[in-house]
């Protein structure tokens, strides 16, 4: 009888599994997805997807109407536009995860800190993230950008450096509503060191809101690079990127516009694709929000 | 009040204190002696001297932080290397441009964002609040100096009906002037408008399900007068709360968007400074933009404060 019982029991289904089953379950989320494995795969496969050497002029093919020849145009160089655009996937997403991957290395930690130690640590913290919260996020990347000097890695910096105060800030406040839970009481109790139970009890129980504020930056990030890019401080020509191949395109508006469609089209779809991801993950991981 | 003001005052001091480290502190990221930067390619002699002792180069870190924090102070940003003129009498000269340019984008946010948030929230999951919130998310995807772009293929070079480029005064041409800062308000509004639509879509649903709303339909009032007079009124308090946060937005679209449009404000004089390698413009701009926006959350906090008679009781 009593196995009988259990056996008619519902099986346990972990936070994680039912999170993912809530993502599947929502179409736009898994669109933004698609386009975001599509983008990778290209950003990949670039030298073997782009029809031409991104960087091949042509004098003879001068802001040329796309074509079967070229699919995208070609730019005020001759070069094929379609295969920098496949490359610029590149530096874009390269920006994206390397930009946020640095703000969460330094703003995780020191979120964590601020939040579990608090007293005056917390509020050394939270006045230099609030200073930094109160510079805009791309005036303070062109500041960081300008003085770093122009450059693809120094523009990663740049944001990853400027995006790090929200992460500062969400650790921290998730830190605090989680420390005074009770098994992490239970574990004080038994006498854990406080890194343990920081790093084993604590951290990952703030991680899901993480996980969302990380894929929004990506999609800020994205943008943010584009920008620094289009404003001639970040991936420097000739190297291809959407930011600045946008950069170019606007001086030739009236005589080749596709030169600047593409690009701008592809920056779009990318930030939407996460902003979608984003959304979905925040539905999927907070219910409560819904 | 006095005593929620001064509480308030209090926070932001420190803030200020390190916005100003973190401000100066950018120069320390310049490679090498910074008075041979500063001085350009030229690297004359005579003004890496006169760098060297007007920025107090021989002295230690924290005593050349505070004579520039003195300045500062005294309304002196430094002046710029290649305009030869007081960075304040730059920015000065440069903001209002800029200000016109947000003030029409905040008109144009603001006209766009709290209806498209009105109709999405009292037609929720039907199609109305689908087609608003796909607009918003357009809005939020959208780089703003793309928009920019192709609003200029659209309606300068096919439709020849707005200049693509250019700023003249509104003292000079009225009509010219607003000819010309249309397109660049409206990218600059977009964003913010999306923004504003999502605030006033989830403020507009929490206050619909409120107890008073209930009531005031069940007195029997049209659902125009519920909606209008009853639910938007308390639903915008929050609303313009959130929205002064977006004045870092504002500002940062800015310095796209008169890129794309060569409009002389605020942000061209950042993006034209960072290429002429005139760090003290550079930080100055930073630094009063910085300033504007924690000054202009006060005032918006004072606002809340004051609209809010639950916080004063």
């Amino acid at each position: 009888m009593a196995t009988l019982a259990l056996d008619a029991m519902p099986k346990e289904v972990s936070p994680r599994r039912r999170a993912l089953r809530r993502l599947g379950r929502r179409p736009a989320a898994m669109l933004g997805l698609a386009f975001v494995v599509f983008f990778v795969l290209i950003a990949i496969f670039a030298p073997w997807v782009a029809p031409y050497d991104p960087l091949a002029t042509s004098w003879s093919a001068v802001r040329k109407a796309p074509s079967w020849a070229h699919w995208f145009g070609t730019d005020e160089l001759g070069r094929d536009v379609l295969a920098r655009v496949i490359w610029g996937t590149r530096a874009s997403l390269l920006a994206g995860v390397v930009s946020v991957s640095i703000s969460i290395a330094l703003g995780v930690p020191i979120g964590l800190i601020a939040g579990y130690t608090g007293g005056w640590t917390d509020a050394l913290i939270s006045r230099v993230t609030d200073a930094m919260l109160a510079t805009p996020f791309l005036i303070l990347a062109i500041a960081l950008a300008a003085f770093l000097g122009p450059s693809l890695t120094n523009a990663m910096i740049a944001i990853g450096i400027s995006a790090t105060p929200i992460l500062i800030r969400l650790t921290r406040a998730q830190v605090l509503a989680v420390k005074v839970e009770d098994y992490v009481e239970a574990a004080r109790a038994l006498g854990n060191p406080h890194l343990r139970i920081a790093v084993r009890h604590i951290l990952p129980n703030v991680i899901p809101p993480l996980i969302v504020q990380s894929t929004l930056a990506i999609a800020a990030a994205v943008i943010a690079e584009a920008s620094l890019s289009f404003l001639g401080l970040g991936q420097q020509p000739p190297a291809p990127s959407w930011g600045s191949m946008l950069n170019t395109a606007k001086n030739y508006v009236e005589q080749a516009p596709w030169m600047a469609v593409w690009p701008g089209l592809s920056i779009f779809l990318l930030v939407l694709s996460f902003n979608l991801l984003g959304d979905g993950l925040r539905d999927a991981l907070d219910p409560r929000h819904v | 009040m006095s005593a929620y003001l001064a509480r308030r005052v209090g926070t932001i001091l420190p803030t200020l204190l390190f916005v100003t480290i973190l401000i100066f502190g950018l120069q320390q990221l310049l490679p090498g002696d910074p008075a041979v930067v500063l001085a350009g390619e030229e690297r004359d002699p005579n003004v890496v001297a006169y760098l060297h002792k007007k920025m107090h180069l021989d002295e230690p870190l924290p005593v050349r932080y505070l004579y520039w924090l003195g300045g500062v102070l005294t309304g002196d940003l430094g002046e710029s290397l290649r305009m030869q003129k007081p960075v304040t009498a730059l920015i000065a000269e440069k903001l209002p441009v800029t200000l016109e340019l947000a003030l029409i984008a905040i008109v144009i946010a603001l006209s766009i964002g709290i209806p498209a948030g009105i109709v999405s929230a009292i037609y929720k999951d039907r199609w109305p609040d689908y087609v608003a919130n796909a607009v918003a998310l357009w809005g939020l995807s959208t780089p703003n100096f793309w928009l920019g772009i192709m609003m200029i293929l659209f309606f300068s070079v096919r439709l020849g009906w707005l200049p693509a480029s250019g700023y003249v005064s509104p003292f000079e041409d009225l009509s010219a002037n607003l000819a010309a800062m249309i397109m660049p308000a409206f990218v600059l509004g977009n964003a913010i408008a999306a923004v504003l639509m999502r605030h006033t879509r989830s403020a507009m649903l929490q206050v619909m399900s409120s107890d008073y709303v209930r009531t005031a339909r069940a007195k029997g009032l049209s659902e125009r007068v519920v909606v209008l007079k009853h639910a938007l009124r308390n639903a915008l308090t929050p609303v313009v709360t959130l929205g002064a946060l977006e004045l870092g937005t504002l500002l940062s679209g800015a310095v796209l968007t008169e890129q794309v449009f060569t409009i002389p404000g605020f942000g061209k004089l950042i993006v034209d400074a960072v290429f002429n390698r005139d760090y003290a413009v550079v930080q100055g701009v930073v630094l009063f933009t910085a300033t504007a926006y924690i000054l202009l959350n006060l005032v918006a906090d004072l606002a809340y404060f004051l609209v809010n008679p639950r916080l004063r009781g």
